[in-house]
């Protein structure tokens, strides 16, 4: 199949960007769609041109590195898939696709479509974790958990932090990644311990980054690769609520004591 | 955000209810006795203060939640997003502000009158009431004025779409049985609330 692509080229983090058309043939309907980009970055090579800057990592949907906004969705067209996932039989012979960069103030772009999502490491280091001491593997049953919630658990756990959530997000609100991180050790009991503390942490930094406010849109949960649900973000505002009213202050917390 | 909204739902469902009694009463006793005791009862004077904070928190609220969000993408997309997702949760902003806008005319043409003017008064047993009713009816008598408010009405009902449901999901309540249920009641609060509305000036229309 022959393409059209428009594709955002942007030499580095401080200059201008603009669109620039390619043409590529005898695309195989069976390829995936970064290998399309690699059958055009080749040519751009041979021709002497720099490649698109894109980035990709396991190229098999769980790593979340691959980050495009193609034809108004991020990773695409398909539901439920990453960019690498996306086969290109899921569009016509002749068709204009535009691809562009994940566009969020946190998330600025470094080149090309590769932009700077430490944004989420920040947030992960506010709190997303537990706290546990070294030594020997505890028994896996020793706590019995309720398999509901195991499996809840492990939903939110299927998030691979690509940023599509922010990137389909009309208001480029990060909250469905930070409800699903929240929600994923919120829902277990080793979790249950710093779950206070954590919620507000994390909050606190998703805001300081400069993401936009949830307004239930649910675009997110529409666009998602791993089709984590917008009830993680209801758990998320119960737990920061609940948090925030009943939890004692954070410096007391601290201190220990009670 | 939420908690000014679902406060201004409730005082929808109350508005909504009296005003109803115009279509029912023909002689507007009853919608003016109504009509007076809203006016003058001290409680429900101390509530016209909160709903009056509750209007403008939610508009303040709304506006800076906006500004915060645009804020979040200052490059927009060349292809803008199309999810499936609910119409209208994507205009609230949009939606409330033509509102907000008819709100001021809505206040301007009953409520300062009511509250400030001079009303003709009507006897209701051996008591004398203000004559609410016919200016309402009067009002409606008018083409444009119906017009007007019918599509003021459908902007509210089309921000109420993505309302009573949305409160309860930034307040974290949501739950796998009652979270449909909840969609199906801020449907039903858009269609009632609005239709209730739309249905006074144009039966007055009409019928007048």
């Amino acid at each position: 199949m022959n393409l059209t692509l428009k594709i955002w080229r942007q030499k580095n983090a401080t200059s201008k960007g603009r669109f620039v058309t390619y043409k590529v043939n005898d695309i195989s309907t069976s390829s995936s769609f970064l290998e399309m980009m690699d059958v055009l970055n080749e040519s751009l090579v041979m021709k002497g041109e720099d490649p698109v800057a894109f980035d990709h990592d396991c190229r098999e949907g769980i790593c979340g590195a691959c980050s495009m906004y193609i034809n108004g969705h991020p990773h695409g067209p398909d539901k439920a898939v990453t960019t690498c996932q996306l086969h290109m039989r899921k569009f016509s012979d002749g068709e204009t696709i535009v691809i562009e960069p994940w566009r969020a103030r946190p998330f600025p772009v470094l080149k090309d479509l590769i932009v700077d999502r430490s944004a989420f490491d920040k947030i992960i280091q506010a709190g997303g974790y537990i706290s546990v001491n070294t030594g020997g593997i505890p028994d896996a049953n020793a706590i019995p958990i309720p398999k509901v919630k195991a499996d809840l658990s492990m939903d939110a756990a299927a998030c691979i932090g690509c940023g599509a959530c922010v990137a389909a997000c009309k208001n480029a609100s990060a909250m469905l990644f930070v409800s699903a991180k929240v929600s994923q050790f919120a829902l277990l009991p080793q979790g249950r311990i710093e779950a206070a503390e954590r919620v507000q942490a994390m909050v606190a930094e998703m805001d300081k980054q400069g993401f936009g406010n949830c307004t239930n849109t649910g675009a997110c949960e529409a666009e998602c690769p791993k089709e984590i649900s917008i009830s993680n973000i209801a758990r998320m505002n119960r737990e920061f609520l609940s948090a925030k009213v009943c939890a004692p202050k954070v410096k007391e917390m601290n201190e220990g004591g009670g | 955000m939420a908690l000014a909204g679902l406060f201004l739902i409730s005082f929808l469902v109350v508005h909504l209810s009296i005003n109803l009694l115009l279509l029912f009463d023909d002689s507007r006793e009853l919608f003016n006795i109504a009509a007076h005791f809203m006016g003058t009862n001290p409680v429900i004077q101390v509530f016209q203060i909160v709903l009056f904070g509750g209007i403008i928190l939610h508009i303040l609220l709304g506006i800076i939640l906006q500004i915060q969000n645009w804020l979040a993408r200052p490059t927009r997309y060349k292809v803008e997003g199309y999810s499936h997702t609910s119409f209208f949760s994507k205009f609230m902003i949009h939606t409330g502000a033509v509102i907000l806008a008819f709100l001021v005319i809505h206040l301007f043409n009953f409520f300062f009158k009511a509250k400030f003017g001079e009303l003709e008064t009507v006897m209701i047993g051996n008591d004398s009431y203000e004559d609410m009713g016919i200016l309402v009816i009067e009002k409606f008598k008018e083409f444009p004025y119906v017009i007007m408010y019918v599509v003021w009405l459908l902007f509210l009902g089309f921000h109420l779409d993505h309302a009573f449901h949305s409160a309860l999901q930034s307040l974290g309540l949501n739950h796998s049985k009652y979270t449909p249920v909840a969609f199906g009641i801020s449907r039903a609060l858009a269609i009632l609330i609005a239709g209730g509305f739309i249905l006074i000036p144009v039966v007055i229309y009409i019928t007048q």
